[in-house]
């Protein structure tokens, strides 16, 4: 039988600041307080900041998460002295290359850039390893063209440091689901799936964009106009930008559970001989940005929610190297299942290691949440990784795998700090897809479970949640090799 | 203690969800009239 394996994984951030104010919560609130604005500005971080914040280099893979525990906090006041731009997963772009990204993926005339600004960016990109080739960089706008669109309220600006550089047109003068806002997010997702598509392909070799057989969009962003709204297809709008000419694709839709259902999904298709290589890609969260941004402000540290993440994953046929995807122990919550933590980890991770006749212990790194403490606990919200390995470490006590006073080990061991932006889909397990097959293939771990969780109930169709996983194992035949 | 008081069940993702905290409650003899999870994160 074909076993399906994970071939690679690309991680990529857009330092995009200007973009926080546009963000939903700054969005709301910005406009109700004298001050928030500057107070807002004030706190916003520089491109270099950014990219030495430990955080966002264990995201693109430079220092593993493990490691984060061993470094000062806060981590925004301990910087990675000389930590570069590019990581073995990908890179942290900043924000005037990331508009340029979004005039290339804007196939509308929708977004309007300056025509100075344009050409220095164009420029930039050219000179880009990954990015010479692309397209749409030209005709560039008067500023008083985009001017008049933004006092027509008919486009959101684009900034860069407050400045005005450009702006995001509505697509249609009615229709709420065509305006500018949403326009923007789903512009927002497209290139920054699309970036971290371009690094994976280029990671993965021999692996061209007509290789690609199939795509699978796993964001949560809903792009369509008002007679379906969520129609989609952001993955073949994003193959298309990237040339996987001879793919198809289709979007996966499951809250933060739906890169989990995306990697199942790839691996089926796989192993059923359907398709060789599947591409999972997920843009980031314009919505998300700066979310928390009052707590920041008010704890007088960094707006730390001002990047936007991506993740893409090639799912493809054994190559006699690259981990196995175990797809005869994928874990699921059922819908008849209860909705305690205690019911939704027997559900999702006892039952699949229970076929194996594994048991917790056994796996040797459990990606949950990845959410960043630093970002969440600052605003009074829970540190998420460390509460998901404390119920899988109370799980392991309560089954007699560990003593009770062992927890805190199991977590140590077993677990990591959360080291993701809080982007919705992406802190949901698969930040470590790309360390975890590094070390899987480099024998520091022999596997891994994906746990992914999706908060169904915030469409108020359902009180359900959501809750899917997957095990990665490092290729047999290497184990046979040792 | 919770016999014919009224409660409102509000949960969290990664915590205890709301329907958890209503099913508790409920055997407990609350009188849930609202239940609803969020996700804080």
């Amino acid at each position: 039988m074909m076993l399906a394996v994970v071939k690679g994984a690309a991680s990529t951030l857009a330092h995009t600041p200007d973009l926080v104010l546009l963000g939903s919560k700054p969005t709301r609130e910005i406009p109700r307080f004298d001050g928030l604005y500057e107070e807002c500005m004030a706190h916003l971080r520089s491109y270099e900041e950014a990219v030495a914040y430990p955080p966002n280099q264990a995201f693109i893979g430079n220092i593993r998460p493990d490691r984060l525990a061993g470094l000062e906090k806060p981590w925004y006041e301990n910087p990675i002295e000389g930590a570069p731009r590019e990581g073995p997963y990908g890179e942290i772009m900043p924000e005037d290359e990331f508009y340029g990204l979004l005039k290339a993926a804007d196939v509308f005339d929708l977004v309007w850039l300056e025509e100075g600004f344009l050409s220095r960016v164009a420029e930039k990109l050219q000179g880009h390893p990954l990015l010479g080739d692309l397209k749409r960089l030209e005709g560039g706008k008067t500023i008083s063209g985009i001017k008049e669109r933004l006092d027509r309220g008919e486009a959101l600006p684009l900034n860069l440091n407050g400045e005005l550089v450009g702006c995001v047109c509505r697509a249609h003068e009615e229709d709420e689901d065509l305006r500018a806002e949403v326009i923007l997010e789903g512009l927002a997702v497209k290139a920054s799936a699309f970036l971290a598509l371009r690094h994976l392909l280029a990671r993965v070799s021999p692996t061209a964009p007509q290789d690609v057989d199939y795509l699978l969009d796993f964001g949560e962003e809903a792009i369509g106009d008002r007679y379906q709204r969520g129609g989609g297809n952001m993955a073949k709008a994003v193959g298309e930008m990237a040339g996987c000419l001879n793919a198809s694709g289709a979007d996966v839709k499951a809250f933060c559970c739906a890169p989990i259902h995306a990697v199942t999904s790839a691996a089926a298709l796989v192993q059923a001989g359907i398709f060789k290589r599947v591409a999972l890609i997920g843009g980031g969260s314009l919505a998300k940005l700066g979310m928390k941004f009052q707590f920041h402000i008010k704890k007088d540290m960094p707006i730390l929610e001002d990047v936007l993440g991506a993740m893409a994953i090639l799912v493809g046929e054994d190559d006699g190297v690259s981990p196995v995807i175990r797809t005869d122990a994928i874990g699921m919550h059922r819908i008849g299942a209860g909705s305690s933590a205690k019911e939704i980890f027997e559900e999702v991770v006892v039952k699949p290691l229970d076929k194996l006749g594994k048991r917790i212990v056994d796996i040797d790194k459990y990606a949950t949440e990845f959410h960043n403490p630093e970002v969440t606990v600052s605003a009074g919200r829970p540190d998420t990784p460390l509460i998901n390995y404390r119920a899988l470490g109370a799980l392991a006590a309560l089954r007699g795998e560990i003593g009770r006073g062992e927890i805190g080990d199991f977590v140590r061991k077993h677990g990591m700090p959360g080291f993701s932006p809080t982007q919705g889909h992406i802190p949901s397990a698969i930040p470590f897809m790309g360390h975890a097959r590094d070390m899987m293939m480099g024998g520091e771990i022999e596997n891994a479970m994906f746990v992914g969780k999706g908060s169904l109930f915030l469409a108020r169709m359902t009180n359900l949640s959501d809750g899917v996983s997957v095990i990665l194992e490092r290729n047999p035949a290497i184990k046979g090799g040792d | 203690m919770f016999a014919g008081k009224k409660v409102v069940a509000f949960g969290e993702r990664d915590g205890v969800q709301g329907p958890a905290i209503a099913e508790c409650l409920a055997a407990a003899g609350a009188d849930v009239v609202f239940t609803v999870t969020e996700c804080v994160v």
